[in-house]
């Protein structure tokens, strides 16, 4: 009983199996054509720009200076267009590789920096000088893009990626193409020539018509190994840490980034340091010497006169009570006790219950972020909700909590006249700087009028310090 | 009076003890951790509770977590939290069961031993003791709308007495006014609010705790 059912089976499965070749070999196929259709058009925009000036140098013979100027135009524009079809078809094969493999390879051209003026008015390259900005910043993008080995890699990839697709794509285009036809072709005889059919030999017309199937099978068997292989090759010529020549220069950038984050993160400690030794010096510490010395009174007086004594114990109670005051103070500014306790939603929560407009509050974190995190973006949070209430005019504050795909997004919006004004502007460097110790970013969008919406984003891992306790799950 | 004491820090621990037993508190369980605290809480079940908010082993929250679970599990069971610092937020967790019997102060509160040692009675005794400092932030954010703005200076300071739990005449005394003064002041309040009027010393300090709540969540 169960012998024909894994028979049927077997051979559902199969053709589920031929389908699925059929269906991932047409496909294929589909993208040899389109590599072989942006692998054609990049050599053949160049061919018509290097004919211009070829052309013109012909017709320049008979008729001067003016074709001179064309031929020299040529010059100019033939290393352009290289350059900028390198770049286009560069990118295009980056999408077409991400888009069916879902593999990104990343991109990094060295942006052109910026001319400077100079006191005389003058723009200055680094190389030379211009009267004119526009030809200064000309200059740094031609040298940007000469200097630049991701851009001669991709006018490589614009020749040799028409090769690749030359080598590879069209072999299996034809294969298919070729067999599909003469088989088309050999049936068409078989039906409309009888004849030919009872004339020729049977066997003959069959090897020719398996010949024909086998060469369309071939190529599709080959299309999907081909695209596979031209993606790897893609990503081989096009990838720059596979490469190794930009790599260095993305490190030298990111050593960078890191030199100047860690002397911020450096530098705003020793503040806070001096803040809080500060703080001690002039605050707790000289009240408790204060009540020792009203104490070392109040001892001198307990026998001669009680009723002065009693007024100095409570002034020293009083005492004791703003030291505490001031070192509470102080701790909350240093690490804020809710912060600690629970974490930086329920900070939040407390922050907003505490400020002088109405906040609303959404979290979602599923798990804690790492404590100096935490503390980064609950103060930056603090920062923002003052300036709100000092600067915005606004009625209400929303302040959304994210954690999504490795990255924490917080969002402060008020519903007040919009853009900052000057002394905002410090306190926003200030969590930029406090930020950027972790990689991450602010981004403000105030117009003027409108609303704010100011974006903390920075990447960070969750997770639960908090050790599960006994009564946690009651 | 059984109380069961929960404190990390020995010197405040031994204090603590010393003032209640001085006062005729008996101690029936002074614990350091969490875990501890609600085991001693389930299984002695005392006339009141005096918790710290942090407590060992994660020296978070602890305490107050104990304390609510433990008020899941026996409602109404008198807790005296206290803090380093107060928060509304944690004040408002305390509050949420709105079954009296609840206490949330500042460590410092301990330096006036009388004052302590009334908050503690009147937590036991079913009574609400409110952090001045809890107030006046419930306060602060409630004051800039909604029905607070309605009352005068006077009655604002008799409505910040009363929501920490404070009696008729404890507030006449710290106002220095007549108790009769005082009852026609809470009288307004109520009015103003839109409270009913109510004899119930505990009943009367929810409502208003109740009512500063639920107008703080409106506006945030």
């Amino acid at each position: 009983m169960s012998g024909p059912t894994t028979t049927t089976g077997g051979a559902q499965e199969r053709i589920e199996d031929a389908r699925r070749f059929v269906r991932g070999g047409i496909k294929a196929q589909l993208r040899c054509l389109q590599l072989v259709f942006q692998a054609a058009l990049g050599p053949a925009v160049l061919f018509f720009v290097g004919l211009v000036p070829i052309l013109a140098l012909n017709v320049g013979s008979q008729h001067g200076l003016g074709s001179l100027l064309v031929v020299a135009a040529g010059v100019v524009a033939f290393p352009a267009a290289c350059f900028w079809l390198g770049r286009r078809y560069a990118r295009r094969s980056r999408d077409l590789v991400e888009a069916w493999f879902g593999v990104r390879i990343p991109v990094a051209y060295r942006p052109a920096a910026a001319p400077q003026q100079d006191e005389r008015g003058h723009w200055w390259t680094g190389h030379s000088y211009h009267s004119r900005r526009s030809t200064a910043r000309a200059e740094l993008t031609v040298r940007s893009v000469l200097g630049d080995p991701a851009s001669w890699r991709d006018v490589l990839w614009l020749a040799a990626g028409a090769g690749a697709a030359g080598v590879l794509a069209v072999p299996c285009l034809l294969l298919t193409a070729v067999g599909a036809g003469a088989a088309v072709g050999l049936l068409e005889q078989i039906v409309d020539n009888s004849s030919y059919y009872s004339a020729g030999d049977p066997r003959e017309l069959l090897l020719q018509l398996g010949l024909c199937l086998a060469a369309v099978a071939a190529g599709l068997a080959l299309a999907p190994r081909a695209v596979r292989l031209h993606a790897d090759w893609t990503r081989r010529a096009l990838d720059p840490d596979r490469a190794g020549g930009q790599s260095k220069a993305r490190l030298t950038e990111r050593v960078q980034q890191l030199t100047e984050t860690r002397a911020d993160a450096v530098g705003d400690q020793a503040a806070e340091l001096r803040r809080i030794e500060r703080d001690l010096h002039d605050g707790a510490q000289a009240r408790l010497v204060a009540i020792g010395m009203t104490l070392g009174t109040i001892e001198h007086l307990m026998d001669s006169d009680p009723p002065a004594a009693r007024a100095l114990l409570s002034e020293a109670r009083q005492s004791s009570a703003k030291a505490l005051q001031e070192l509470r103070d102080l701790v909350r500014g240093i690490h804020p006790p809710v912060l600690a306790e629970r974490g930086l939603g329920d900070a939040v929560r407390a922050l907003a219950m505490d400020s002088a407009l109405p906040v609303d509050v959404c979290v979602s974190l599923p798990d804690r972020p790492a404590a100096p995190v935490e503390a980064a973006v609950y103060f930056s949070v603090c920062e923002l909700l003052a300036n709100a209430a000092k600067h915005s005019g606004a009625d209400q504050v929303w302040v959304d909590i994210l954690h999504r795909a490795g990255t924490l997004r917080v969002t402060v919006t008020d519903d007040g006249h919009g853009v900052a004004d000057p002394t905002r502007g410090s306190g926003l460097r200030g969590i930029e700087r406090r930020l950027g110790t972790f990689d991450g970013v602010l981004a403000i969008d105030s117009t003027s009028g409108g609303p704010t919406t100011i974006t903390l984003e920075l990447p960070c891992e969750l997770s639960s310090p908090r050790t599960s306790t006994s009564f946690a799950k009651a | 009076m059984r109380v069961v004491l929960a404190e990390d820090l020995y010197l405040l621990r031994e204090g603590l003890i010393r003032l209640l037993e001085a006062h005729g508190f008996t101690i029936a369980a002074a614990v350091e951790t969490g875990p501890e605290l609600l085991e001693a809480l389930l299984t002695h079940r005392p006339d009141v509770a005096v918790v710290d908010v942090r407590l060992p082993p994660t020296l978070t929250d602890e305490g107050l977590q104990a304390a609510l679970s433990a008020r899941r599990q026996i409602p109404g069971l008198p807790v005296l939290v206290l803090s380093q610092h107060v928060q509304q937020l944690y004040a408002r967790e305390l509050l949420a069961d709105g079954s009296g019997g609840i206490g949330y102060l500042l460590k410092d509160r301990v330096f006036n031993a009388d004052q302590f040692i009334d908050a503690v009675r009147r937590v036991a005794a079913g009574g609400t003791a409110m952090d001045p400092d809890v107030i006046a932030k419930l306060l602060q954010s409630n004051a800039r709308s909604g029905p607070l703005q309605r009352l005068s200076p006077r009655e604002r300071e008799v409505l910040e007495l009363m929501a920490e739990g404070c009696s008729n005449s404890a507030i006449a005394a710290r106002l220095v006014v007549s108790d009769g003064a005082v009852a026609k002041h809470i009288a307004n309040i109520f009015t103003k609010l839109g409270l009913a009027p109510a004899d119930d010393a505990n009943r009367r300090v929810l409502a208003v705790l109740a009512h500063l709540n639920g107008t703080a969540e409106q506006t945030g």
